[in-house]
């Protein structure tokens, strides 16, 4: 028991020389990116933490000072940032169900073993994955026009008479923009199709053997043994989501039109650093958007224990 | 921002069509009951209508891009690109318009003189009679119209947009970024891969935790140091970073690399090979796969990327990417719906073919890179 390196004031056992030869070199091989970690995230992150209690600006009018909770106390009484805040929510809560769920289904389209020639169909769904976003966002501005876009050509030759004004409407933009938001469905979908390749086909077997239906076979093994990535693509999806501000941005150049429906959370904060050249203000609404961020991915861990299922956890 | 790399991660969680559709293949051997065969039509049916669906913008995307502005600014034009049929009369184009006459018949008739409520058409079989007047505004009267692709608008936007610079441009940030991704994700990735060190599993949950990590954290203070560094304005801000690894690709490269076994290591290292060499000639060599989709993704990246280009090289039009170009050139053509398209197409067209071409290759990479749920 007694042994010296018992008694060294480390529990981790003494590393041999061999040993430690090696970890240098590991340390070197990861050494780029340490460094880019600390020059791109690490150093960057702690500074803008410093901007929130400054007042530093560009133009810097008055002299740089510690200005304590200022920033913080405008941000609570800053009516557009709220108003930003609920944007982004309106959106997201009805961006996220279908940024989860439309690819699923796609998923289980293509998975299905009733379904010929499934390759054509997996890179048509990923196809539009690699349009540029600008271009995409273009296209969908056209096919979403009220007068000579043709899904509202569609909806008024099945005889709906007035369809809504996709993109100049408060109300209907959030509808539009998720429309437009459906061509990025190609990477939930291929996560999807390796999970659903993963799941033992016995248990299927098992199912149909015990007198269960489809239906009943996706509630029971399929849904279940998909939680792990419904839950992953949940997660990124809102992270996501919390961000989203580009495509209204091209769409709407930033103004906000119409009405201010698409004054989105990160576009408040961005105009605020980019064209206020505010950054300690910018810099607050950044880590806010942070602790939602971080709020809420604890959140989704801590609910994950109630649904996710988690099928033999040593792997 | 983050969807291309969000692919990267999400392929690597083991796409398995490769297996699958060996699988499908034993299964298709097998014969088949009549339902079965109904519901593969069905199924197949709604599958065809979907993509169908799903691709439909860009269908229309092509078809306004080759249309005449006249088309597209006149209501009641066919939904294909097309031009009016006309007669050449008296040395002026006359346009043929469908006809109803007094005596129940319908004819193609040239209008010559356009009036509200009287207008007279010449008859294009028998040019030298005398005009036709007609009763009624003709407006009601349908156009003849014959299928015409404008081809043009592709060539205007090639001059207007000075895509061969954008073109150059884009190629250039995209290859060169590539190689900085290559390069750096390789060692990173080979080092979380096969070296056991003090804290590789904290440093490698840091790493990953950057890719929840919102982007308006860290951009501020970057940004204003590459601005004090004077590099605004030109390609470093896009060009530097990529040469410090991003947690995408390291993640990808290193659950490639867990995947080949160790044995030819140890044997490369008996052979006196040092932990670089064994790099070269032993892991690289049987990674190729998840090198090519590496960089693959990473030249879509840095093809699409948007916002990087904005905040970087929108003060200097010299130097822009053409996702930068193409939404400058739709604040200054928005009127012209079928220039905007053609320019579109343009810029999609590449990264589409790349993706195309090269499906099967990565698809195979990641496959193997077999992360089994």
């Amino acid at each position: 028991m007694a042994t010296p390196s018992v008694v060294r004031p480390r529990s981790r056992p003494r590393i041999s020389g061999l040993a430690w030869r090696r970890a240098r070199w590991g340390y070197l091989f990861i050494a780029p990116w340490i460094v880019g970690f600390l020059a791109f995230t690490a150093i960057p992150i702690i500074a803008s933490f410093v901007f929130t209690f400054s007042n530093i600006n560009l133009e810097q009018a008055e002299p740089l000072q510690f200005v304590g909770l200022r920033n913080y106390q405008t941000l609570v009484s800053d009516q557009r940032t709220w108003d930003s805040l609920a944007v982004t929510l309106k959106f997201g809560l009805l961006a996220l169900p279908i940024g989860v769920g439309l690819p699923f289904l796609v998923a289980l389209l293509l998975h299905s073993r009733h379904l010929r020639a499934p390759g054509p169909f997996r890179i048509l769904f990923f196809l539009p994955y690699v349009v540029p976003f600008v271009a995409g966002v273009f296209i969908w501005q056209g096919m979403l026009n009220a007068d000579t876009g043709w899904l509202n050509g569609l909806l008024k030759f099945i005889g709906i008479s007035h369809p809504p004004d996709w993109l100049q409407d408060p109300v209907w933009i959030y509808p539009g923009l998720v429309i437009m938001g459906i061509w990025g469905i190609g990477a939930g979908m291929i996560v999807y199709l390796a999970g659903l390749k993963g799941i033992p086909t016995d248990l299927y077997e098992a199912a149909r053997i015990d007198g269960a239906g489809a239906l009943q076979s996706l509630r029971h093994i399929t849904i279940p043994m998909m939680s792990p990535v419904i839950f992953y693509t949940i997660v990124l999806g809102s992270v996501e989501v919390l961000q989203y501000f580009l495509v209204p941005l091209v769409l709407k150049n930033g103004t906000g039109e119409p009405g201010g429906s698409t004054n989105f959370f990160n576009l408040y904060l961005y105009q605020n650093f980019f064209t206020f050249q505010n950054m300690s203000y910018g810099a607050t609404l950044a880590w806010l958007l942070f602790a939602i961020t971080l709020g809420l991915t604890l959140l989704l861990f801590r609910s994950a224990r109630y649904w996710v299922y988690y099928a033999g956890e040593a792997r | 921002m983050a969807q291309a790399p969000a692919a990267q991660l999400e392929d690597t969680a083991g796409v398995g069509w490769f297996r699958r559709s060996r699988v499908r293949a034993a299964e298709s051997r097998q014969p088949r009951e009549r339902g079965d065969r109904t519901r593969s039509f069905l199924l197949t049916l709604i599958a065809i209508l979907a993509v169908a669906a799903f691709l439909s913008p860009m269908l229309r995307s092509v078809v306004y891009a080759v249309k005449s502005t006249d088309q597209i600014t006149q209501a009641g034009t066919p939904l294909w690109p097309a031009d009016p049929v006309t007669f050449q009369y008296q040395g002026k184009e006359l346009p043929l318009l469908i006809v109803p006459l007094p005596d129940g018949t319908t004819r193609r008739l040239a209008l010559f003189e356009p009036g509200r409520k009287v207008s007279t058409f010449i008859d294009p079989a028998a040019p030298d009679a005398a005009a036709i007047t007609w009763q009624g505004s003709w407006r009601t009267l349908e156009q003849i119209w014959q299928f015409a692709p404008h081809w043009e608008n592709f060539a205007k936007v090639w001059d207007l947009i000075d895509y061969p610079r954008l073109l150059f441009n884009t190629l250039a940030i995209a290859v060169i970024s590539t190689i900085g991704t290559l390069l750096s994700c390789t060692l990173v990735a080979y080092g979380f891969a096969r070296f056991r060190f003090p804290g590789r599993t904290l440093l490698f949950t840091l790493l990953i935790a950057t890719i929840f990590l919102p982007t308006a954290v860290t951009i501020i203070p970057t940004y204003t140091v590459f601005q004090k560094l004077g590099w605004v304005g030109t390609w470093l801000p896009l060009l530097v970073p990529t040469f410090f690894a991003n947690a995408y690709d390291v993640f990808l490269m290193r659950q490639y690399f867990m995947t080949i076994p160790t044995e030819m290591d140890e044997a490369a290292a008996i052979d006196g090979a040092g932990p670089f060499r064994t790099l070269i000639s032993v892991i690289l060599p049987q990674a190729w796969p998840v090198v090519i989709a590496v960089a693959i993704f990473h030249l879509v990246y840095a093809w699409n990327d948007f916002f990087g280009p904005l905040i970087y090289l929108s003060s200097n039009p010299d130097i822009q990417t053409i996702a930068l170009g193409l939404q400058r050139f739709n604040g200054i053509h928005y009127r012209d719906p079928g220039l905007i398209q053609a320019g579109t197409l343009m810029t999609l067209i590449i990264p589409v073919i790349a993706f195309l071409l090269t499906q099967r290759f990565f698809t195979r990479g990641i496959v193997i890179t077999g992360v089994e749920k």
